[in-house]
């Protein structure tokens, strides 16, 4: 940062030339200079902070204070009630289903595209004829918007549809199941579209990763008598791990949030039942469908809390070193 | 030792890639099948009729046709979903790019009190999700006159990319050498000459990479446009999409076809833009 060296960056700002100039300048033009700095930062700033305070940081406050109430969205909120809405929550077997149903999402994603995403990352990284096509393609889902990879899944697996035909074309017909309606196998549909949705995803940031590992290394490992195996195992994945645990943060967080793919995908009635209900899509059910505003401002504030909980947690106990300073603040 | 290795010419021949090419040659097509196996179903699903789709959900065009994508293509509010969504995307993205290196420009070449506090303040932005604020950010909208406007979608999403955006921007310009900024000021340029004389054409790859995410993160938006975007003529493709298979479930060919034709902008878009898209999420890693 340019503020570590006093030498080079002088109290006045950063713009004072080395020599020349500043002799002839009046006494007065070292505070006029100051000024014009100030007005510079504030000028260049404001409009980004503004934006940024209204429409993130006070909305925010504004569920809390909402969430105290039952409100029906018309008119200044009166009914004050305390936590009862989040009692209330609490006590609802289907937000109980919904936040049992981000506990399978968040795990599920880590166990299942963790390993996938090392293995083909690993192979990507391989030198071979059409790798280049082959990184792209695998990335197209996670271009996708969600409500198109939504619809498409939700027309593939429709009963009797393209892929209960195709399970019976290759001989597993008895695995077909009503994979959007049967209520106990709908939250295993919705994660394995969410994998094919965002597998790509951890591929691509991994592969970043693996480009970082200086080739001197694996070339040294492989002189060494090391197979590829055993360098990959010793030299590459070690130093894959901040990249690993970042992608593991931006996955939880993500998958906390859940909502568009399987607000898609799965039928509302489904949904409704708390089958395949998600926090988020649980709280725009009820709070802008059902205009329970009180109440799903109280879901929200539990989405958020449990988001920011799972992240500072996974920021104090995994996340440290990767990016030292990048929330808790610089030490330098 | 490890410098020898490299110097010497049989190095490179040493690797051993040669064994497992056929087995990493399968590996590839089929992982490559997988990710791309359902979009080619949809885009050439579109080329049949329903009943041919529900005789045989998993075959091909016999014989192929037109009619699909060209009701869709001939629906003017297919048209005017484009262009709602083209609209929002490059306000958002204009928008973005402008506010976030204004922001970065001071936190990366200022020094001043309180910089590293004001950092941390956008960082802590990345925090906050955007789909737990929904709620709340729809009353205020509301309350603002905004819902159904396009600034009730642009404002938000701005809003939320800015955390991203300065933490991807800061290093970047923080890390163009002081000689320059130094030569310019010799010229007699102030710092607001230096930024935009200097600073923004040396930072276009950085720059191109925020815009190109925050823009795809909002051609794909669904939910802040759902709740905020009430009138039909100002919907985006993802709600007109949505809104098409679920209005007319029967008609099969037409919703693959809809499908089909809402995607082709980000398919297209991000074959040009792939090495920014991934350049970003480079950045985003080492941020």
């Amino acid at each position: 940062m340019t503020s570590t060296n006093p030498t080079l960056s002088p109290a006045g700002g950063m713009s004072v030339p080395p020599a020349g100039p500043p002799a002839a300048r009046r006494p007065s033009s070292r505070a006029a200079e100051t000024r014009r700095k100030w007005y510079e930062i504030i000028g260049l700033t404001t409009p980004a902070v503004v934006v940024y305070v209204m429409f993130v940081l006070v909305p925010m406050g504004f569920a809390v204070y909402y969430s105290l109430f039952r409100w029906r969205g018309v008119g200044p909120p009166t009914e004050f009630v305390g936590f009862n809405n989040y009692v209330l929550a609490f006590q609802d077997p289907i937000f109980l289903d919904a936040l049992r149903n981000n506990a399978i999402i968040v795990f599920g994603s880590l166990l299942i595209q963790g390993p996938i995403a090392l293995a083909v990352a690993l192979l990507l990284n391989r030198r071979f004829r059409g790798r280049t096509v082959v990184r792209l393609l695998v990335f197209v889902p996670y271009v996708l918007a969600e409500v198109t990879v939504g619809i498409m899944w939700k027309l593939l697996l429709t009963g009797g549809g393209t892929v209960d035909a195709l399970l019976k074309q290759i001989g597993l017909g008895n695995f077909v199941q009503a994979w959007l309606a049967d209520l106990d196998v709908v939250i295993w549909t919705m994660l394995f579209v969410l994998t094919w949705k965002y597998v790509g995803f951890a591929i691509v940031l991994l592969l970043a990763g693996l480009s970082n590992v200086p080739p001197e290394l694996t070339e040294a490992a492989a002189i060494d008598g090391a197979s590829w195996w055993q360098t990959q195992r010793h030299v590459t994945l070690p130093l894959l791990g901040p990249t690993f645990r970042i992608w593991m943060f931006l996955s939880m967080i993500g998958s906390l949030q859940a909502f568009e793919v399987i607000w898609v995908t799965s039928v509302p009635a489904v949904r409704s039942l708390g089958a395949s209900a998600t926090m988020a899509t649980y709280m725009v059910d009820n709070g802008f469908f059902a205009r329970l505003w009180g109440y799903g401002n109280a879901v929200a504030v539990i989405l958020f809390a449990i988001s920011f909980i799972a992240a500072l947690l996974f920021q104090r106990f995994l996340l440290r070193r990767d990016i030292e300073g990048a929330v808790t603040g610089r030490r330098n | 030792m490890a410098e020898n290795a490299l110097t010497s010419p049989s190095s490179s021949h040493r690797r051993p890639f040669s064994w497992g090419s056929p087995l990493t040659y399968g590996l590839a097509l089929a992982i490559a099948a997988v990710s791309i196996a359902p979009v080619v179903y949809v885009i050439v699903g579109g080329f049949r009729t329903t009943p041919q789709i529900i005789a045989d959900p998993a075959g091909l065009p016999d014989p192929w046709v037109w009619d699909n994508y060209a009701r869709v293509l001939t629906r003017s509010d297919f048209w005017q979903q484009a262009f709602n969504s083209a609209v929002i995307a490059l306000g958002t993205t204009l928008a973005v790019v402008l506010l976030g290196v204004c922001a970065a420009f001071v936190l990366a070449r200022y020094s001043f009190r309180g910089r590293e506090a004001l950092y941390t303040f956008f960082t802590l932005g990345l925090l906050f999700p955007s789909g737990a604020a929904i709620l709340p950010l729809y009353l205020m909208l509301r309350d603002l006159n905004l819902i159904n406007s396009y600034y009730a979608v642009i404002l938000p999403q701005v809003a939320f990319s800015l955390p991203l955006t300065i933490v991807i921007l800061r290093p970047f310009l923080a890390a163009v050498p002081r000689e320059l900024e130094d030569a310019a000021a010799i010229d007699g340029a102030g710092r607001l000459g230096f930024l935009w004389r200097v600073m923004l054409p040396l930072s276009r790859p950085a720059l191109v990479t925020v815009g190109v995410l925050a823009f795809v993160a909002s051609w794909n938006a669904f939910l802040l446009p759902l709740l905020v975007l009430g009138d039909a003529d100002l919907h985006t493709l993802p709600l007109g999409v949505q809104n098409f298979s679920s209005q007319y479930t029967s008609d099969t060919a037409g919703i693959l076809a809809f499908t089909s034709l809402a995607m082709l902008p980000a398919l297209l878009f991000f074959t040009f833009a792939e090495k920014q898209i991934v350049g970003g999420l480079q950045g985003a890693v080492k941020g």
